[in-house]
């Protein structure tokens, strides 16, 4: 096997038309493994029904199998020479990774390439990490869909892998490099039983599952061929798993070990473990693995699933094992795993009972932790922390005391997780969705709507001087009627007791009446002269202040607008009714009051008015763009 | 359907650019770079008082025989201009509106990641496939 390796990493060196393809030792060795197997020495080139075999086995689309070959050179040349088949095998790697078939993609570092229908011997071999790699990124799937299957098959012993695995195989969570494979491919028996024998021996591995000999047992029908070397390979690699303890039997699945050290390093960053880490705490800190920032980047994107520059013990944790997965050659996913979510991981080592209540107290959390996101995105400040400790405290908490639970309670609480995992996520991405909405509604919608509603509330000190007695009364109404404005426009103050007349109201359709000002006949010539204030201030600002399109303020303004219409209507009514007094000092307050209230008004309305321009314009443009496409369409019909 | 969006940052060099592929690609890319001068006028324009009230939404830039602009500028000045096929009368104002706020919520996103420097071009996936299912839904 040496000299094959040897002899293949000459090749691909050589024999590429000049392009010095990188294999890493482990690559080398596979590969070489491969090839041995696919073209027996002494020939110098592989069977073509081998490779076809083994291509197929990559279960990559055939389309995409075409792709390689042509890529790799085997169709110009005629055969799969080792060159050729050492470019083929990393473009299947990089296919299965994600990258388009072409020779810059197998440039990078790649995983290596995954094939469900290795033989036996060659699994046999199996003792190096190089091959360790490829089993476990085989017995993931078992494993992985044995945990997606055990929502429905509730803690099944026996559960049969074949069938129940097969079609349902595509979960948007796991990562992209681990496709689900259908067990029916073209190896046959051999390979049912391996894949079975994959999931057994993982099975009674992990610390989880609680089928621990029995497994074995069930499966012990199948070729015997596999089973004992199986047996006997994993056995080891089970053992080095063991003493490594970087990878699980699912790679996105982290250890307690793993977590342990997690909660160290982010103690070692932050001691409140129910606090965040700020982003740039993070950043240097991550840019110490020397990982490339755009790999980082994306790692970040990934656990960072609240969006809030921050990352909690969870996301801390999910980002670590994120690093320390692409350290170790896996590729990232393009989404989050759903066994590094931050509801999973806090559940991860909790007792069934209290998940519920965790996620519970989790989603509550979330609004808090939304909260700091509004205030700020960078560094966290230390007062706003305990803000969100509080809340988070519950969940945090729990999740201590859950470090120190025996882990053999992993697999029930995982059925659980599974389902309440989902409705956790889709919580709280709705309540990420719900405040994202809330802050980023145009933010001039805030300040209209407060705007229309200051002009209805001016203050109802003019009314208190009125020498009648009614001016108590007055007040009263006054004061009822700035409250009704401020609870939404209620009917208008009972009738016995209006406010003073004042005419110019009738013809102000604006909040300003509801401040009923002032009394008679001055009044009307008060009305002359506003309503004069009216127009001239509405001519200026027809040049739109804001030109831009509002349609949502116009909508809020005329609600408003209608409503207070509705009421003046009911007052100026009721008012003639009322004898009224003259008193010049008072009228001259009540003026003042007018005119602000009228320039408040005024305000309004132009606004409306900009935008209702504004408007038009739009409109006026869509019509001319409307007239030409119809001029262009007209001279064929008129010939 | 959307044809192509951009989103520039203050300084008015393009961050990311994300086109339904068609010929003359070139054409609307030439369009977003003239808009640009409209959406700068716009927000000129508004004088400094102005500036909080500012809507966000700057709503259809210019409309052509083929195709319509739309632009959103957010209060750090980074604009976003969305360039749609004319013969989709289906678009609505508002969609255009929530398509721009989507936008912006995910370009906060990526504000968000301490990796990310402002000024740099975008390269997240998320937000591609943000992107991509946005203008595809649209189609």
């Amino acid at each position: 096997m040496e000299q094959g390796a040897v002899g293949g990493s000459a090749a691909a060196t050589a024999g590429t038309g000049g392009l010095l393809l990188p294999l890493s030792e482990s690559e080398q060795q596979r590969y070489s493994e491969l090839f041995s197997r696919c073209c027996p020495p002494p020939e110098a080139a592989a069977g073509g029904s081998s490779v076809g075999e083994l291509f197929r086995a990559s279960q990559l689309p055939p389309d995409t199998l075409h792709q390689i070959t042509e890529v790799c050179g085997a169709k110009r040349v005629g055969y799969f020479g080792p060159a050729q088949f050492y470019i083929a095998l990393k473009l299947i790697a990089a296919a299965q990774s994600g990258f388009p078939v072409r020779i810059e993609s197998i440039k990078n570092e790649l995983p290596l390439p995954r094939f469900m229908a290795l033989t036996n011997d060659g699994e046999v071999r199996y003792g190096t990490p190089a091959e360790l790699h490829g089993v476990k990124f085989q017995v993931p799937h078992a494993t992985l869909e044995k945990n997606s299957y055990k929502r429905t098959d509730e803690g099944d012993k026996q559960e049969p892998k074949s069938p129940p695995m097969s079609p349902i195989c595509s979960p948007p969570a796991s990562p992209s490099t681990y496709q689900r494979i259908p067990l029916s491919y073209g190896y046959g028996k051999s390979r049912s039983g391996l894949e079975q024998q994959h999931g057994a021996p993982y099975e009674v591995r992990h610390p989880t599952h609680q089928q621990d000999g029995s497994s074995s047992g069930n499966y012990g029908a199948k070729p015997a061929l596999a089973c004992s070397t199986l047996n006997r390979s994993l056995s080891a690699e089970r053992e080095q798993q063991d003493s490594s303890a970087h990878y699980s039997d699912d790679p996105w699945r982290i250890t307690e070990e793993q977590r342990d050290y997690y909660v160290n390093q982010f103690r070692s960053l932050q001691p409140d473990l129910n606090s965040f880490i700020s982003g740039s705490m993070a950043k240097n800190f991550f840019t110490k693995s020397k990982l490339p920032i755009p790999e980082l980047s994306h790692i970040w994107e990934l656990s960072d699933v609240d969006c809030d520059g921050a990352l909690t013990l969870p996301e801390f944790c999910a980002a670590f094992h994120l690093v320390v997965a692409r350290k170790n050659g896996y590729q990232l996913p393009e989404t989050l795993p759903e066994t590094l979510l931050p509801e999973y991981l806090q559940a991860a080592s909790l007792k069934p009972m209290r998940d519920c209540a965790l996620f519970d107290s989790y989603s509550e959390s979330l609004p808090g932790g939304q909260q700091t996101r509004d205030f700020s995105r960078t560094e966290k400040s230390a007062e706003e922390v305990p803000d969100n400790s509080a809340l988070l405290q519950d969940g945090k908490k729990d999740d201590k005391q859950a470090l120190k639970v025996s882990t053999a309670l992993k697999t029930i609480p995982k059925e659980f997780q599974h389902l309440t995992v989902k409705t956790a996520a889709q919580e709280s991405n709705a309540l990420k969705a719900r405040p994202r909405s809330r802050s980023y509604s145009s933010t001039s919608i805030e300040d209209a709507m407060k705007k229309g509603e200051e002009p209805p509330t001016p203050p109802p000190r003019p009314q208190k001087s009125h020498s009648r007695a009614s001016s108590l009364d007055l007040n009263k109404i006054f004061q009822q009627n700035t409250q009704a404005v401020r609870s939404g426009w209620l009917p208008p103050p009972p009738p016995a007791l209006p406010p003073r007349p004042s005419v110019s109201q009738t013809e102000q359709p604006s909040e300003v009446e509801l401040h009923p000002q002032m009394n008679r006949p001055p009044s009307q010539a008060e009305e002359n002269s506003s309503a004069k204030k009216e127009v001239v201030l509405s001519q200026p600002p027809s040049k739109p202040t804001r030109r831009k399109l509002r349609t949502e303020t116009q909508g809020l303004e005329t609600p408003e607008l209608s409503p207070t219409i509705n009421v003046t209507s009911s007052l100026p009514a009721v008012k003639p009714h009322l004898p009224v007094q003259k008193q010049s000092s008072k009228q001259k307050r009540a003026i003042q009051t007018a005119i602000r209230k009228n320039k408040e008004t005024n305000a309004v309305l132009a606004r409306l008015n900009s935008e209702l321009q504004q408007q038009l314009k739009e409109v006026h443009k869509e019509r001319i763009a409307l007239e030409t496409q119809l001029e262009q369409l007209r001279p064929v019909t008129v010939l | 359907l959307v044809l192509l969006s951009v989103i520039c940052c203050p300084q008015n060099y393009p961050l990311y650019i994300r086109s339904v592929p068609t010929e003359n690609e070139l054409k609307f890319h030439y369009t977003v770079h003239t808009s640009l001068d409209v959406v700068d006028e716009k927000i000129s324009a508004m004088g400094k008082a102005l500036v909080d009230q500012r809507e966000l939404y700057l709503g259809l830039l210019y409309p052509t025989e083929d195709y319509k602009v739309y632009g959103y500028v957010t209060n750090s000045k980074v604009k976003f201009v969305m360039v749609v096929d004319s013969s989709n009368t289906a678009l609505r104002d508002n969609e255009i509106r929530s398509m721009f706020r989507k936008l912006h919520n995910s370009y906060t996103d990526i504000m968000c990641n301490p990796f990310y420097n402002p000024g740099d071009r975008i390269h997240s996936r998320a937000f591609d496939n943000m992107v991509n299912s946005m203008m595809m839904q649209v189609c």
